[in-house]
């Protein structure tokens, strides 16, 4: 069904309000065909809501979709060439696996009916349970015949709800790997939502963190972690530790920061604000500790004063909580290596890293962090 | 190890007899009231029952005196006798049925998927005849479908039924009250079908290219196959015995459905015998025709 030529779908202005209630707001995407696109965000953001107007099952109250030049806005979901695997796989109860994944075919009267089918079983792996029924199946197996009664259409758009929300994590991994090998076997345009950040970033060339309706960032993964534009983004996609700060200075390369008596540097390209408020952020593994006694490199930004108040030994790391001396506490990831020191609780360290590796943001730092997202899974 | 094995083979390893036996028993206990209602109800009149439809009357006895015999014939005679009022009774008990489902099942359908806020109190409407007495209901039938009534004379008016046309006394008025009476129990069980379908399947069924009519022909209709058959079970088997809508809104013996035999033979002519192999003859067809109709709509659809 997919062809070469202009396939991107576009969402252009999308809002879709529930009576007073806006689940997605102004929302404008490209996604180009042939790519994998993650859709990353908190339940209740509007991710399913979002699917749901690509799939035509939901009508936007404003705005326009296009899959290259075919305005679909209105279409009946049945005249898209876009298939959906729903959150809960809905496979047809009463139907047989062979003839589930023959629906949609069944449907256009497509030819060679029996060959496709049997092809879309062998890519998941699962041609002998043809003629089972859906409930004799495992929830691994049900997710993987979802898939393949989608992908069997050839539809210029898949999109994934959640597909692997219901598994355990070993299946999840392994069905991860999967996806992504199925999607450059079919070299569909795949949209996938969920709200595991891990599952984005090792899957997607492009993750879409999405927020209140909104969508917050887009990029590549290395792109949004590296250097996110929002504490959303910042705190929801891994760790990150943020310190208040004002902006003293700038010239065409470096902000100049001062923060809590220290002044720290941002490169202009890793600043998100104009504000003289800012929040100053670091990764907690671009973070070095150093004893209290340890020089710190000219041109590094630096905390000095900390005390380690907790480490966690992690196996391949440790987690050291340093309190600073405003009664902050930050975040470092130490690689086991054997070389350099460990740092009992109570030590006197000294926090040290790349200016290169600062990014400043503008606004609330608890945005996005864990308790925001201990919320079931929607 | 060792006191492992002396425990298993040794004679002082006594089985937890008690716990054990009460265990096993308490699933026949709690039948227990369930057997004794069915065996003094239901197992102790269909064998005296039985008995009565080979009686004979008494030599030279009064009317009504029976003595106990073995006369199947009994049964051969009744069938040709009422040969005409058993297919009548099979013929309307089925177009009631096909009527039934062919009104509630569109109704069903709607409070399962549209009624939004409305589906409780449409419920309750579905279910509101039953606060008022059959009787009554199946007599006020008689006034709606009066000749002279609204309904015939507005369908007279509009033409939709020639001019000289009577429904008073007619088929057309049993099988409307059969219709009307047995409709809840088409309802009902259709709707919880159609209840219990995720709307994700209807949806997933549009997704993959099924417009509306073939999403319901393929998804939504194969999915309530279960109400379906329960609400034609539930609707034919009491239309097929029905006597009271025949004897209110019909006219004897033209529209006389084979309830209403076996009730003039028991409480009128009191022809005990012939009453009873009736029902008999009634009961067996019944379970061949369900039975046949199980099989053929296929029994897991029923689970
Ligand atoms: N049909 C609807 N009517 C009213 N509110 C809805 C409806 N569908 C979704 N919502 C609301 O829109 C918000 C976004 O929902 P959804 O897109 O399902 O979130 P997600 O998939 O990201 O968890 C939620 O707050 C949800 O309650
Ligand atoms: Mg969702």
């Amino acid at each position: 069904m997919a062809d070469d030529t202009g396939g991107d779908l576009h969402l252009r202005d999308v809002t879709k309000s529930f009576g007073t209630f806006t689940a997605v707001d102004d929302l404008t995407l490209t996604i180009p065909q042939g790519s994998f696109f993650a859709l990353l965000g908190p339940s209740g953001c509007g991710k399913t809501t979002t699917l749901r107007m690509i799939a035509g099952l939901e009508e936007p109250t404003v705005g326009s979709i296009t899959l290259g030049e075919r305005d679909i806005t209105h279409a009946k979901p049945y005249k898209r060439p876009v298939n959906t695997v729903f959150q809960n796989y809905a496979l047809f109860p009463h139907l047989d696996i062979y003839e589930n994944v023959a629906f949609g075919l069944r449907r256009r009267r497509a030819k060679d009916v029996d060959k496709q089918v049997m092809e879309a079983l062998a890519l998941v792996e699962l041609p002998h349970l043809a003629r089972r029924k859906p409930g004799q199946l495992s929830g691994g197996q049900q997710q993987r015949i979802a898939l393949a009664r989608a992908v069997v259409n050839r539809p210029q758009v898949l999109l994934l709800d959640e597909p692997l929300g219901a598994l355990d994590l070993k299946l999840r991994r392994q069905m991860q790997i999967e996806l992504k090998r199925i999607q450059t076997e079919v070299g569909l345009t795949f949209v996938h939502v969920t709200h595991d950040q891990e599952e984005a970033m090792t899957m997607a060339d492009t993750v879409a963190v999405m927020n209140n309706g909104r969508i917050e960032q887009m990029g590549a993964p290395s792109e949004l972690y590296e250097a996110p534009s929002t504490t959303f983004v910042a705190n929801f996609l891994g760790q990150s530790n943020l310190v208040t700060g004002r902006r003293i200075a700038a010239d065409t390369e470096t902000v100049t920061v001062l923060c809590h008596g220290q002044t720290l540097h941002v490169p202009v390209s890793r600043c998100g604000t104009e504000d003289v408020d800012v929040l100053l952020g670091v990764r907690p593994e671009k973070i070095h500790l150093g004893g209290e006694a340890q020089e710190v490199a000219a041109g590094l930004n630096s905390f000095a004063g900390g005390i380690v108040s907790d480490a966690s030994f992690m196996g391949v790391s440790t987690q050291y909580l340093v309190r600073l001396p405003w009664g902050q506490d930050l975040t470092v990831f130490a690689q086991n290596r054997g070389i350099g020191e460990q740092y009992p609780v109570g030590s006197r360290v000294t926090l040290s890293w790349e200016p290169a590796h600062t990014f400043a943001l503008a606004g609330d730092a608890t945005a996005g962090v864990e308790s925001d997202l201990a919320v079931p899974v929607g | 190890m060792a006191i492992a094995s002396v425990a298993h083979t040794g004679p002082a390893a006594p089985p937890p007899a008690p716990a054990g036996r009460s265990r096993s028993l308490t699933p026949y206990l709690l039948l227990l009231p369930g057997i004794a209602w069915l065996t003094i109800f239901f197992v102790v009149p269909i064998v005296t029952l039985f008995g009565t439809s080979l009686q004979v009357p008494a030599e030279g006895g009064e009317t009504g005196v029976f003595v106990q015999a073995f006369r199947f014939a009994n049964y051969v005679d009744a069938v040709t006798e009422y040969w005409a009022q058993f297919s009548r009774s099979f013929v309307y008990a089925g177009i009631a049925t096909v009527l039934a489902l062919a009104i509630g099942y569109p109704l069903a359908y709607m409070i399962a998927f549209k009624a939004g806020k409305l589906r409780n109190l449409l419920l309750v409407l579905v279910v509101a005849p039953f606060f008022a007495s059959f009787i009554l209901r199946t007599i006020a039938w008689r006034q709606i479908l009066a000749d002279e009534g609204f309904v015939v004379s507005s369908l007279k008016w509009l033409h939709v039924i020639p001019q000289t046309a009577t429904v008073t006394a007619s088929a057309v008025a049993v099988v409307a009250g059969i219709t009307y009476n047995f409709l809840p129990f088409m309802t009902l069980p259709l709707y919880a079908s159609l209840e219990r379908i995720d709307p994700r399947l209807l949806e997933a069924g549009s997704d993959l290219y099924g417009n509306g009519f073939t999403v319901f022909r393929k998804v939504t209709f194969p999915l309530s196959l279960p109400g379906v058959v329960a609400g034609t079970l539930l609707t034919f088997i009491p239309a097929a015995g029905d006597y009271v809508n025949a004897a209110l809104l019909g006219r004897q013996p033209g529209t006389a459905m084979i309830g209403n035999v076996v009730e003039s033979r028991f409480f009128r002519i009191v022809d005990y015998p012939t009453a009873a192999s009736l029902s008999f003859v009634l009961m067996a067809a019944i379970l061949v025709l369900v039975f046949l109709y199980i099989r053929k709509a296929g029994t897991e659809e029923l689970v």
